[in-house]
């Protein structure tokens, strides 16, 4: 099949931009450790008993028990997602904090993305969703709901103090 | 000549414009309502209960019902065309007809009872009436039937040309029609294994991940489906109407048959932030979906090549000289034309929405509709209005009605679509603000997004305005008493090179379905398997309906 002597290289061209891009991908994420969330190991959640006190991290009371310090400046938050809000959906923390979330739903998928980070996921009931970030600047982070559950979506918000 | 199958293919043309119609209108109060002009209680009076409902109708009907019947309708009429064949059993098609219709009047009414508000994904474990599913399948299994027809008609050209290679928009019209068979398996599965019987209180629960999964296999190659009748029109027919030859017709041909088997096993990049799908398979998917962009490289190539040729020929002189002297003044041509260019930036977008992880930055926020009306909104829905400025004058056998204002829509759209895709990707990557959302009266509502969202608002409106030039243009031309004076034909480029000769594999059909199912169990088959050998315990959720 006779192909032009430009379009080959137009091609080539192409194909060098996609090879390009996918080795900045690779670095970003091999050298600068920027994740997607992926399955994590040891939980095994069921929407209809995930909120239950004593069997699920997610069913602790009160919800602002949920987040644990691990070390000085470490934090774990179990946050559980329903219609139409996130408990807990106030969270204080100290500058400097590395934080790792640990997201599941008792009802319908919603969405999870705070602000400023990249920390942006789905969260399935039956599936728990995970990533981590380290807070340096003081300031109020939004966190809200970005896939569609019902009408009382555009109201599901919390918010992550770090002073 | 041909009447039946023009009559069949003027009635998917005509119920695919009424439903945008409908869907369509709907869009600019959403637009509106995020610029803080908030008309829904307005609407309710009309039986628009919320922002939500609205948005799941403007979904459903411009992307599920608008495309499927406008593509059916359209690569039945291109098939019998270029084959200069017609179908060979006409019977076949009108089953497909028939079923599509029944099964959007199934679906329609439990959305429009607000019993169905639960979007065009339809994700469980929101629940809809069980019936929403059942319409929309009878749809999908409506196109399959629909294919059916035009694979029958190929066969029986092939018996009766032998050695004689499928002419081009034949080939490729047939080609999507096997792309679209093949990838709706996904949501075909979804929707009778998962969906159907949980809707209907047989299965106690169902499995959200999987469904989701099911739902992206054919969710992405579903925009494939709406994109390649453009690609159809760009390579076969647009060089034709621009004076111009197809500059690599082979080329073009192995541009199709690679969408076939790339446009499948790429669907885990719209769920790389799920939980449930492990790093490795995201990767793949990614890496296949770079591939995938190599296509289009192609396409944009060998059609502005072919469109030059045009150009030149119309006496176009010097480095750019080319582009004034093609037919501006031909409202098929410049609505084509503009919705490629506002496809170059769907790309560009697409690209980065593909990257893995690059998708953290703007995934579910404003950039989302931002890139999808510059591809199904304007690189498939504005190529769509501009086949139809010479596909209903002739099925009509009327003149086009206004050519001034079918220019000026063109226009219109390719402005308000700048203006309203800007604004909504600029607010959702720096901002991250969501999709899906009724913005104007959220808690959260930033004021920063304030001038962004009028942007996107005042294009929504041109948008509107241009909508309502293409229905005067389109109604004025059904209804019009003034005949064609010369029969018009459909539109076909002949190739620049000589390209009598078409080798085999580019004129053989199953090898490359071999090879596409194959990439698809590679794909798509291990986590397909492990999700269903655990049904069991993953089948858990219960059905909400949260509205």
């Amino acid at each position: 099949m006779h192909v032009d002597r430009t379009e080959k290289t137009f091609f080539m061209f192409s194909v060098a931009l996609v090879v390009v891009f996918a080795i900045a991908v690779g670095i970003s994420g091999m050298v600068y450790g920027i994740a997607l969330p992926t399955p994590p190991e040891g939980f095994d959640v069921n929407p209809q008993t995930v909120a239950t006190p004593g069997v699920s991290p997610w069913g602790e009371q009160p919800a602002e028990a949920r987040l644990h310090e691990l070390a000085p400046g470490e934090y774990e938050v179990y946050i559980l997602a329903q219609t139409w809000t996130y408990m807990p959906n106030r969270i204080t923390v100290p500058v400097g904090s590395k934080i790792t979330f640990y997201v599941t739903s008792k009802d319908v998928i919603h969405g999870f993305r705070l602000q400023d980070t990249n920390i942006n996921m789905m969260v399935i009931p039956g599936e728990v969703s995970t990533l981590t970030a380290t807070f340096n600047e003081a300031g109020t982070y939004d966190f809200l709901c970005h896939e569609y559950c019902g009408v009382g979506h555009h109201t599901m918000y919390g918010q992550l103090i770090v002073e | 000549m041909y009447k039946r199958t023009h009559k069949y293919v003027s009635w998917y043309l005509g119920v695919a414009f009424a439903s945008l119609f409908i869907g369509g209108s709907l869009g600019p109060f959403q637009s509106l309502e995020h610029a803080g002009v908030n008309l829904y209680p307005q609407l309710q009076t009309i039986g628009i209960q919320s922002y939500y409902q609205g948005l799941t109708l403007h979904g459903i009907l411009n992307v599920l019902v608008f495309t499927t019947f406008f593509i059916v309708g359209l690569m039945t009429f291109t098939t019998v065309h270029s084959l200069k064949r017609d179908l060979t059993h006409h019977a076949v098609t009108l089953v497909s007809l028939v079923l599509m219709i029944v099964g959007l009047l199934i679906t329609a009414v439990p959305i429009l009872l607000n019993k169905a508000t639960v979007m065009f994904t339809f994700y469980p474990p929101l629940m809809a009436n069980e019936w929403f599913y059942v319409g929309l399948t009878l749809v999908v299994i409506g196109s399959w039937i629909g294919g059916l027809s035009m694979y029958l008609t190929i066969a029986t050209w092939r018996k009766e040309n032998k050695d004689q290679p499928i002419p081009f928009i034949a080939l490729s019209s047939t080609i999507t029609m096997i792309m679209w068979q093949i990838a709706s398996l996904g949501v075909a599965i979804e929707m009778l294994i998962l969906l159907i019987p949980w809707a209907f209180g047989i299965s106690g629960g169902t499995d959200p991940q999987l469904a989701r999964t099911l739902f992206w296999f054919t969710g992405h190659p579903i925009v494939y489906f709406w994109l390649l009748p453009s690609y159809v029109s760009w390579y076969g027919m647009m060089p034709k109407q621009a004076g111009g030859k197809l500059f690599s017709e082979n080329l073009a041909r192995l541009v199709f048959w690679l969408f076939l088997l790339l446009s499948i096993p790429v669907g885990f990049h719209h769920q790389f932030v799920d939980p449930g799908v492990p790093a490795g398979w995201k990767t793949l998917h990614s890496v296949l979906t770079y591939s995938l962009f190599l296509p289009s490289m192609l396409t944009a190539f060998t059609v502005v090549a072919s469109l030059e040729i045009g150009g030149r020929a119309r006496g176009g002189k010097g480095l750019l000289g080319w582009i004034r002297a093609l037919p501006w003044d031909n409202p098929s041509y410049t609505a084509q034309n503009l919705a490629m260019i506002l496809f170059v930036f769907g790309g560009i977008g697409g690209l980065t929405n593909a990257s893995y992880n690059v998708n953290l930055a703007i995934h579910n926020t404003s950039w989302i509709p931002g890139h999808f009306h510059l591809t199904v909104g304007s690189a498939a829905t504005l190529t769509y209005f501009g086949i139809s400025y010479w596909l209903v004058p002739k099925l009509s056998g009327h003149k086009l009605f206004k050519p001034k204002w079918a220019l000026a829509q063109a226009w219109t759209w390719f402005v308000g679509m700048i203006l309203f895709s800007n604004g909504l990707h600029v607010v959702g990557l720096n901002f991250g603000s969501p999709r899906r959302t009724m913005l104007g009266v959220s808690p959260y509502f930033n004021d920063a997004w304030s001038p962004l969202l009028i942007e996107a608002a005042i294009g929504a409106t041109i948008l509107a305005t241009s909508g309502f030039l293409f229905y005067t243009v389109l109604l004025g031309t059904v209804f019009s008493k003034q005949k064609l004076e010369e029969p018009i034909e459909m539109p076909i480029a002949e190739a620049y090179h000589d390209e009598s000769y078409v080798p085999k594999w580019l004129d053989s059909f199953k090898p490359w379905i071999i090879a596409t199912a194959v990439l698809i169990l590679v794909a798509y088959g291990p986590m397909l398997f492990y999700f269903f050998s655990n049904a069991a315990t993953r089948w858990t959720s219960p059905g909400f309906m949260v509205w």
